[in-house]
């Protein structure tokens, strides 16, 4: 059987001013139904980009320029768009960051609830409203009844996600993207978020991609992690590997640096472990490996040519000169 | 509250003292000597920095307005804090945008710096940038703490980085404490439900570490209401929580919390 998502040599490249870049330069990855993917990295490291290269939405300035999508083992850069239409909301369906920009201001939550279904699903508004209620019921709100004769602006952050998971949910899609879905909350909503998502991949055997720059949310909720780091995957594998056993200096990095896994309290010389410099710029990358300039532990070798993602241990995926090759 | 302490705002009601004075009563002299001893760093350091104006005149400007030593004295205090923050030489005439978030945060810094003050009041200084650049700054405010004699009011939504830069913590809930404590007492004997379920909610940053002890429950109310304001939440509530707020109340030294039920749940 294929896996849901099968994500080979992907390039997505945006021409600009400056030049052309390459925001997703090269990322293969894999995705089976009931598992939820992490994807972490900083801003800038193509992380968002590559969730819309999926959903084929990414800006007008931008294009797919190689690899493939495939999803169910159909490549979505070879459908049209009308197709794609199709499975975007009732198939792929996708939470954004900012729950208030993402909902229209002046429709009431129902009605914006219900399009989706009434679009995907053939149905009459009163029977696609009366979906919604149940929808909203199974994310969590208490008085459904009430809430879809609401505008966006009377909800708080938490009630806006939630109104947003279940448009995402309203379809029954097979993979949820979710973009930073908690990075607008507070921690004790951010909670009950995270839960909710995992109940409802749970229930529905639904894949799950999670993006975010917050290694304590993947250490929660991810399966597996793929560390992205300047448009490319630099490590992929299960997220005990990546929390116990990470591979790549960066992925080191990261994980040593949370304030999290630092000893507590401010007593004196209790310094936190750092990576040095800054996230280098898509318009003028390091020459050979794009962690170059930054890793503690590179060698001269390293700045000549660009490590390749290579399955370092069964299931361990590294891009990093180190490391000598493949397992197999 | 910060912006109350630099006085950009005025209370309705109570005093704030500052080494015994009442700062709502400074005179404008009073006040501005006060202001030179107590500075902010904000937490976003793309709109808090002039975009027309370069790193090293940003940074000398508060001196420029004391009209604090001559030039060259002003040029030479800016290039050593630079230094100091670890800005280089050749970085002085950039403008911001030239700058990663990080290093801009290290320009704030420095600027809020530049006056000698006792006091820093960092509002949020890590949570716009990235981690790998969070405990860059989380480091270079420690260093300078040791090195200057620095006292901080430290305002953070993330209980992880609370941890690792505070002495002591005090939890506010709807614009009010609910517990105030050592570091080490907040996090091993939390006392108020609040910050229970706060400490509960925070992901371990460890897989194997998932469960949570405490389940998380409801929003905010709305303000304004009777009793406590974390009622709605609570699972230790009782009939008194409905109709009274609790007070901060004092548990020894360094304990305060603000529950009915304190310290017998």
């Amino acid at each position: 059987m294929p896996r849901l998502l099968e994500i080979k040599d992907l390039r997505t490249v945006f021409d600009t001013a400056k030049g052309r870049i390459s925001a997703v330069d090269g990322v293969t990855l894999g995705l089976n139904s009931g598992d939820t993917l992490g994807i972490v990295g900083e801003s800038g490291c193509g992380k968002t980009m590559l969730a819309l290269s999926i959903m084929r939405l990414i800006p007008a300035n931008g294009k797919i320029v190689n690899g493939e999508i495939l999803f169910s083992g159909q490549d979505l850069l070879k459908i049209s768009s009308e197709e794609m239409r199709k499975k975007r909301g009732s198939e792929i369906a996708m939470v954004f960051q900012e729950p208030m920009t993402s909902l229209n201001p002046v429709l009431r939550v129902g009605e914006q609830i219900a399009e989706s279904i009434r679009l995907h699903q053939k149905l009459h508004t009163k029977e696609a409203l009366a979906l919604s209620i149940d929808q909203l019921r199974e994310v969590g709100i208490d008085d459904p009844e009430k809430l879809i004769r609401d505008y966006p602006h009377q909800l708080s952050g938490g009630m806006r996600q939630r109104v947003m998971i279940a448009m995402a949910m309203s379809c029954h899609p097979q993979l949820l993207l979710a973009d930073e879905p908690t990075t607008a909350l507070d921690v004790t909503i951010q909670a009950q978020i995270l839960d909710l998502i995992s109940t409802l991949k749970e229930k529905n055997n639904m894949a799950v991609i999670l993006i975010t720059h917050d290694l304590g949310i993947i250490a929660q909720a991810a399966k597996h992690v793929a560390v992205m780091y300047a448009g490319k995957i630099v490590e992929n594998s299960t997220v005990e590997n990546i929390f116990d056993h990470p591979l790549h200096p960066y992925t080191r990095g990261l994980i040593e640096s949370m304030p999290a896994r630092c000893a507590a309290s401010s007593d004196k010389g209790n310094y936190l472990k750092t990576i040095p410099g800054n996230v280098p710029s898509l318009y003028n990358l390091p020459a050979g490996c794009r962690f170059f300039d930054r890793c503690t532990s590179a060698q001269k070798e390293c700045n000549k040519e660009e490590p390749v993602l290579k399955e370092i241990e069964e299931g361990h995926f590294v891009s990093c000169w180190k490391y000598p090759g493949n397992i197999n | 509250m910060a912006r109350l302490i630099i006085r950009l705002e005025r209370p309705d009601a109570g005093n704030i003292y500052y080494k015994g004075d009442d700062i709502n009563s400074f005179s404008a002299a009073q006040l501005k000597s006060y202001r030179g001893n107590v500075q902010m760093i904000f937490q976003d350091p793309y709109s808090s920095l002039n975009p027309r104006k370069s790193a090293v005149s940003i940074i000398r400007e508060p001196l420029t307005i004391r009209k604090i030593g001559d030039k060259n004295e002003r040029d030479e205090m800016v290039m050593q804090l630079m230094a100091k923050v670890g800005l280089s030489k050749e970085q002085a005439n950039r403008y911001p945008h030239e700058f990663s978030g990080g290093q801009r945060q290290r320009i704030g810094i420095a600027r809020a710096l530049v006056l000698k003050p006792e006091l820093i009041i960092a509002d949020e200084p890590v949570s716009a940038l990235d981690v790998s650049i969070q405990a860059q700054i989380l480091n270079l405010l420690k260093e300078l703490k040791h090195d200057f004699g620095l006292t901080y009011l430290f305002i953070s939504h993330d209980l992880n980085v609370i941890r690792n830069m505070s002495d002591r913590i005090a939890v506010m809930y709807l614009g009010k404490i609910v517990e105030l404590a050592a570091n080490r007492d907040i996090y091993s004997t939390p006392m108020h439900p609040y910050t229970r379920m706060l400490l509960s909610a925070v992901p371990s940053g460890d897989p194997k570490n998932k469960n949570r002890t405490l389940s998380i429950k409801g929003e905010a109310r709305n303000e304004g209401e009777k009793g406590c304001n974390f009622q709605n939440r609570c699972s230790y509530k009782i009939d008194i929580c409905a109709q009274e707020e609790p007070p901060l109340k004092r548990y020894d030294q360094q304990r305060f919390c603000a529950c009915h039920r304190g310290g017998s749940i």
